[in-house]
């Protein structure tokens, strides 16, 4: 095997990019942008979705070739045309979403990526080298655990561990904080900061969350539209300076102001609901809860820990193994009459893949709740195109959604007009009931505030909704009543008034 | 718009064109290697396919049932499902219609034929809405089932022809009884063709209508699409499922029917002759699209009726054709990949 101390005496890779650009067709998805990444420091890179932080540290660890712009690592210019290749300068990247195979153990993990692995391999050998190797880091983790049996927490560690191992000393971490519960990602992050300030790597880290950058970053660069909008020490910056560079000087509309809702009669009850997932576990244990008129109940939790399989119970996309749910105090079929009579309208996560129709085009995306009734029929039974065009038409522009025009395929379409698409349909009519999940995931703060107002107006109006998020901030900003979800099971519960971050926090990781 | 239609259509054409064409390459290495011209063998095709009347005439006479079976695999895949049961769906069509139509003798022609139609479609239908049923219901793979399901189908036939309602008088070759004579359907005027290509053409178009412009084909233009959402959307998938199955099924019991009374007048093994796996290739052909099924079913059936005259003309081995439908069919598949590879293709954004 190839032995690289992981620590060795060396200063962490110092790297510089320089004028780089990145042209995808006729968009410029970065223009021009140079940045100094410090040797030993903690960088982050901020902007919004879209903004090009992605595209940036893809050139750098050679999985796109910037069209101009050189790239330096240590003073010396690099032409970075692979993976591998930036592995061998040192360059490693943490994927926002975990790369582990779960069935393996820790240590099978660490193995498993290493090169010039040799084709019978001597365990022995191996586990007291990473052994030696835990011993070295700051936070270890038992080598011969099961990966399946890692919290959140600690798979992104065993990740980072993973880089560190294989001899990375410039780590990209990208998102780094998604799936973690808010005392994981302040520990996690916590830790990157002690191992740069110890000069022993460097750390780039890709968010949009500012709360993460003023508490951890030594240096900060911010990027908008591909371009740069600004850096500095983030110790010389303001939170205002931030979100200026960040939104440049677009306005972002006033949260939307709650009012006190008149109605309070319970219009979606859900009493002992089991649900299994893929793998025939149960994902969703005797879950119960009540969702009255003009009241947002969110429910809180770290991914994975049921929500989908929940939503998709709701959604009539998976049934239910034993449980009912209750609509007005009828037992709900999930079937297309009942969801038009009771107003019931969804907005799952991931729009594109589980409430679209990639190769149709926008405007009958937009007709999917409405296609079979009048005006989009006659005579019963046909389907009147043009009016499904128009219906399309009329949307699209009260809704602002961006698209070549209604006939364009809903592909086509940026995540949030996807998403804007879906909002559209499923707000435009008789809206009584909402279940909503993610509904903000991966957007820029303007469309972000634009959701959650229209969120917050159907709730003014009587609406009952169900929120169901991995964003606390979100439900924080939005839930009348907050539920906590863990391992399946709702187990904390809280009203707005009393709703304590750190106490939801601590049910996020487990119970208490 | 208009320019993303045009260029898909475009697409979809050059793609084909490309497969077709690397196909008659592959094809002419094959012939070459038995020593002979390529181009000689190509005009042959041709010969035999288009270039005379009674060859067009025999093209179509192949194309008729195609066109039927070809639905068979179409319709469901529109609703998301890989049907390849056509050959059983044709062979119970044909049976049902002789077991039905042996007792019409006394009926006038058009009542009989009408009540035989019906036989042999619903027949088909109710086979493969059978299989549907197993996908829906108990979680059976719709292609393995299909596939197993053509060889009961040909042994339920085996055994029907060879003792329960064999005609013994039938010496040269194992078969049912006759339909009466009188129930026997001449051909379209004007043409050497028998009423299975009007009826093919027919139930083509109706089917076209029936996907683009009702509530219904676009309630399965969503399932088959993403059945995620047509979940979502709360739509009937279980009753969307199996009516697809049914009408796909009963195609291909309607081309049994057409094979006995146009052609054979009994059911044998003749029914058998792969009329059920060539519709596979016309609907991938076709991209499920029942316009377009006609054009490319008379395209395959050219190939099958020149088959014939190219094996013989140069002592080609007899299964030659039957290498260039599936050189036809594995190209097409391939091509499938293809979409969306071409920029020039792709609507620049904005």
């Amino acid at each position: 095997m190839t032995e690289k101390p992981a620590m060795a005496t060396l200063p962490p890779p110092d790297v510089t990019v320089t004028d780089m650009t990145k042209r995808f067709g006729a968009l410029v998805a970065l223009d021009a942008v140079s940045v100094h990444f410090e040797s030993g420091t903690f960088h982050a890179l901020l902007g919004e979705n879209g903004a090009g932080k992605s595209t940036l540290v893809k050139c750098l660890m050679g999985y796109y070739q910037a069209d101009e712009g050189d790239i330096s690592v240590n003073g010396v210019t690099q032409h970075v045309t692979n993976p591998r290749h930036a592995h061998h300068l040192g360059l490693g990247m943490v994927y926002q979403h975990f790369t582990l195979v779960p069935s393996m153990t820790v240590a099978e993990n660490l193995v498993l990526g290493e090169e010039g692995l040799s084709s019978v391999i001597n365990w022995k050998e191996h586990l007291e080298i990473l052994e030696a190797f835990m011993q070295s880091m700051p936070f270890r983790l038992d080598l011969n655990r099961s990966v399946s049996n890692l919290a959140a927490g600690e798979k992104q560690k065993l990740e980072i561990l993973k880089q560190l191992h294989l001899g990375s000393r410039f780590l990209i971490l990208d998102e780094p904080t998604s799936v973690l519960t808010p005392d994981e990602a302040d520990q996690i992050l916590g830790l990157m900061r002690q191992l740069t300030d110890e000069n022993r790597i460097s750390v780039v880290m890709i968010t949009h969350k500012l709360r993460e950058v003023e508490a951890y970053a030594n240096e900060v660069t911010v990027l908008r539209h591909g371009r740069l909008a600004g850096q500095g020490y983030v110790k010389d910056l303001t939170h205002a300076d931030l979100i200026r560079m960040m939104i440049g000087n677009e306005k972002i509309s006033k949260p939307a102001v709650r009012t006190k809702a008149s109605r309070r009669e319970i219009a979606l009850e859900i009493r002992n609901l089991v649900v299994g997932n893929d793998k025939g576990l149960t994902a969703v244990s005797d879950a119960s809860l009540q969702v009255k008129e003009g009241e947002i109940v969110g429910i809180a939790g770290v991914s994975g820990n049921g929500q989908t399989e929940l939503v998709e119970a709701l959604s009539g996309q998976r049934d239910e193994e034993s449980g009912d749910i209750f609509v007005r105090g009828e037992k709900y079929g999930k079937t297309r009459s009942e969801m038009r009579d009771f107003g019931i309208n969804m907005l799952p996560e991931d729009p594109l893949n589980n409430s679209c129709v990639r190769e149709m085009s926008v405007a009958e995306n937009l007709a999917i709740r409405i296609f079979d009734q009048p005006p989009t029929t006659y005579a019963g039974c046909l389907i009147n195109r043009g009016a499904v065009r128009r219906h399309g038409r009329d949307l699209i522009e009260r809704f602002r959604i961006k698209t070549q025009g209604p006939d364009a395929r809903i592909e086509t379409l940026s995540g949030g007009n996807v998403q804007r698409t879906v909002l559209a349909r499923e707000l435009a009519g008789d809206v009584e009931v909402l279940i909503v999940q993610n509904p903000c995931f991966g957007l820029d703060l303007n469309a972000v505030a634009e959701i959650r107002n229209r969120i917050m107006e159907a709730r003014n109006g009587g609406a009952t909704i169900l929120l169901i998020s991995e964003d606390l901030d979100e439900i924080l900003e939005l839930a009348d009543r907050i539920i906590v979800m863990f391992e399946g099971h709702f187990v904390f519960e809280t009203s707005r008034d009393k709703a304590d971050v750190h106490e939801i926090g601590r049910h996020m990781a487990s119970h208490i | 718009m208009f320019g993303s239609t045009f260029n898909n259509g475009l697409e979809a054409v050059v793609i084909n064109a490309a497969a077709l064409i690397l196909t008659l390459a592959g094809f002419g290495v094959f012939v070459a290697l038995f020593g002979h011209n390529p181009l000689d063998v190509f005009y042959i095709l041709y010969l035999g396919a288009f270039a005379t009347q009674l060859s067009i005439e025999n093209t179509l006479t192949q194309s008729a049932p195609l066109m039927l079976t070809a639905l068979c695999t179409a319709i469901p895949a529109r609703a998301g499902l890989l049907v390849i049961g056509g050959e059983g769906a044709l062979v119970v069509g044909g049976v049902a219609t002789v077991l039905v139509g042996v007792h019409l003798g006394h009926l006038p022609p058009w009542a009989g034929v009408l009540i035989m139609g019906l036989a042999g479609s619903i027949a088909g239908g109710l086979w493969i809405g059978a299989a549907g049923a197993l996908r829906q219901y108990r979680g059976v793979n719709e292609t393995i089932a299909t596939l197993l399901m053509n060889y009961i189908a040909i042994a339920i036939m085996s055994h029907l022809v060879s003792g329960p309602i064999r005609d013994f008088d039938q010496v040269l070759k194992t078969s049912s009884w006759s339909i009466p004579e009188s129930l026997m359907v001449s051909t379209v005027p004007g043409l050497d063709v028998h009423w299975g290509l009007a009826v093919g053409v027919a139930t083509c178009v109706i089917l076209y209508v029936i996907m683009r412009q009702t509530t219904f084909g676009f309630g399965v233009d969503i399932l088959g699409g993403n059945p995620r959402a047509a979940q979502m959307a709360g739509l009937p998938i279980n009753r969307m499922v199996l009516v697809c199955c049914f009408i796909g099924g009963a195609g291909a019991g309607l081309a049994g029917t057409m094979e006995i009374i146009a052609v054979h007048g009994f059911a044998s093994e003749s029914l058998v002759v792969g009329f059920g796996y060539a519709g596979i290739l016309i609907a991938f052909l076709a991209r499920q699209n029942p316009a377009a099924i006609i054009i490319v079913a008379i395209l395959v059936g050219g190939i099958s009726a020149s088959g014939g005259l190219m094996q013989r003309r140069f002592d080609l081995p007899d299964a030659t054709a039957a290498v260039l439908q599936g050189m036809l069919f594995v190209m097409v598949l391939a091509s499938n990949t293809a979409y969306g590879r071409f920029k020039i293709f792709q609507l620049k954004a904005n």
